[in-house]
């Protein structure tokens, strides 16, 4: 038969309980870092394929594209441009947010609303915004609400629906406990709903952006200057028609760009400071 | 030595003092196919102080029953009455411990939890909230994680949090439904130890639901043990006498032995419908 013993224990000699990374593990974990590589390749790729191509009316290279890009930012006219597409833009997300918000508060709340809600999201999702725009000149003539009325039909649908699931998805021990508070109603949906769906809401959140981003490139390329002045996508399509490809290519450049500034700089930090920070998402 | 009891109603019968009174409560929940009856003509009276248990098997409806008192669940039949008062809704004076992990809300952090329920029933300002969230969580021993987000928590400091959570409430009634369940036996058996240290010092009201006999005795002072679907008050047991200390003494084990029969075997209809891997009779 084997001897039983017992060990006192030293305190450990000499061996650290925690050690740094490398420098380069480090730099690695950067994710801003990993995807400036992947621009920079991608960039190195189109300028090799535009200099065997060697065609600049039909694929401009990046340092064409580059100084296009730099001569619109510097006379201002591209800048002027984008601020009257994301003027646009905005009014149309907000309010779109706060249909989306409504209509799910409504639903949660009511089987009439859930059923509305349903029935409508079912109706109207799969439904493009830019079938929508003749009909909005239609009724809102030529300017900036048609721009709007299709922007808030974009995004209302994808970001009620997230919102929803998000709801129907909070844990009914969470939902005891804020009713055990005394919660209800509106208080309900603000203290516990919205946080606890808040995954879910975000990606709502993300997905309405990009749909209503698309939505109004589309609506300028399409009616060009409904609204007066032209945007973002009436810069392109003007561009192309006076064969400025490189120009045309900067502007499908700054709608790129300002779709990775949104996706890395806004939603990356509300996710920090929110569901990842609270250990609801990775 | 098991006399019997006179109908359902519990031993005590001093009616005027009860804190929390269940009067012939039944219950029944809704799947979509049917209506299934959880609880029959349940009656107890819990006083100031007690730690009251429910105990049975699983499916003889002790959590609904816990529900109930809460406010989540209308009875169908009979008044739950608290301080002379029925139970309509939930409300800020029964908070519900639960057995779930989930029960913190992730976006706060462990100091804003407990502070929540304060805040959200109006009880108190902010800075008294705060003022008594620290002083329960340093009864809880967590005064070095009042920062700290609840996913960074072990099980058992997640279900401390929300022991000092609804002790800084103060309600007229602590309700706990299997509340140490989800835990390993080892912190189990810390938690229930501190369970009865914060009692001693506290003296607050508990209504404690389990499906553990071991842990029945050592948390409570009156154990109500209820017959498996539906429901039934079986029998009321004394348990005031037993902490941690007399876990496999010789009377212990009668008493739990005595459980066991009553829970058991005096029905033996209901003996062959019983899954008996749904008892737990010891860690």
């Amino acid at each position: 038969m084997r001897q039983e013993y017992e060990i006192t224990l030293q305190p450990l000699p000499g061996v650290p309980v925690e050690r740094a990374l490398p420098l380069r593990q480090r730099l690695w974990q950067q994710g801003w870092l990993r995807k400036g590589l992947i621009l920079i390749v991608l960039a190195l790729l189109w300028e090799a394929a535009a200099r065997y191509q060697n065609n600049d009316l039909l694929l401009p290279s990046f340092l064409q594209t580059f100084h296009a890009f730099y001569d619109g930012i510097a006379s201002g006219e591209l800048l002027g441009k984008v601020s009257i597409s994301l003027v646009v833009l905005l009014k149309g997300y907000l309010i779109g947010i706060v249909l989306a918000f409504a209509l799910t508060t409504l639903a949660v709340s009511t089987q009439m609303g859930r059923d509305l809600l349903s029935t409508l999201t079912s109706m109207f999702n799969p439904l493009p915004a830019i079938a929508l725009l003749p009909l909005a000149l239609l009724w809102f003539g030529l300017g900036q609400n048609s721009l709007i009325f299709v922007l808030v039909h974009s995004v209302l649908w994808a970001l009620a629906l997230n919102t929803y699931s998000g709801f129907m998805g909070v844990s009914e021990t969470l939902r005891m406990a804020g009713r055990n508070y005394g919660l209800k109603g509106m208080r309900f949906v603000l203290f516990i709903l919205i946080p606890a769906a808040l995954p879910s809401i975000l990606a709502g959140l993300k997905i309405g952006w990009a749909f209503a981003w698309r939505t109004l490139i589309a609506a300028e390329l399409v009616f060009g200057a409904t609204s007066g002045k032209g945007g973002l996508g009436w810069y392109i399509f003007q561009n192309r028609n006076e064969l400025y490809t490189d120009k045309v290519f900067a502007g499908l450049a700054v709608v790129i760009l300002i779709g990775l500034l949104v996706e890395n700089l806004v939603f990356d930090t509300l996710e920090r400071v929110t569901v990842k920070r609270w250990g609801m998402q990775r | 030595m098991n006399a019997p009891l006179q109908g359902h109603t519990a031993s005590n019968l001093n009616t005027t003092e009860a804190l929390l009174s269940v009067d012939h409560v039944s219950l029944e929940y809704r799947t979509p196919e049917r209506v299934v009856r959880a609880t029959h003509q349940v009656s107890f009276e819990i006083d100031p102080a007690d730690r009251f248990v429910l105990l049975g098997p699983s499916g003889c409806g002790k959590s609904t029953l816990l529900k109930a008192v809460a406010g989540f669940i209308k009875p169908c039949e009979g008044e739950i009455r608290l301080v002379g008062q029925k139970v309509e809704q939930p409300g800020p004076d029964r908070i519900v411990v639960f057995q779930e992990f989930d029960q913190l809300p992730p976006w706060k952090t462990v100091k804003q939890n407990v502070m929540f329920p304060l805040l959200a029933s109006k009880t108190l300002k902010r800075r008294e909230a705060e003022e008594r969230a620290l002083y329960y969580l340093d009864k809880v021993g967590l005064s070095a994680f009042a920062d700290a987000y609840p996913h960074t928590l072990s099980g058992g400091m997640k279900a401390r949090v929300a022991i000092a959570r609804a002790l800084a409430m103060q309600p007229k009634i602590l309700l706990m439904d299997e509340p140490f369940a989800a835990l390993d036996a080892l912190t189990r058996r810390k938690m229930q130890e501190e369970l009865l240290l914060l009692w001693e010092e506290v003296r607050f009201t508990l209504l404690f639901v389990t499906h553990s006999i071991e842990e029945a005795l050592v948390v409570g002072n009156r154990i109500l043990l209820l017959s498996p679907h539906p429901g039934r008050v079986r029998a009321e047991i004394h348990s005031h006498q037993y902490d941690l200390h007399s876990l496999g003494g010789v009377e212990f084990q009668a008493s739990a032995r005595r459980i066991h029969r009553l829970l058991f075997d005096e029905t033996p209809e209901a003996e062959t419908e019983l899954d008996f891997a749904d008892i737990r009779i010891a860690y």
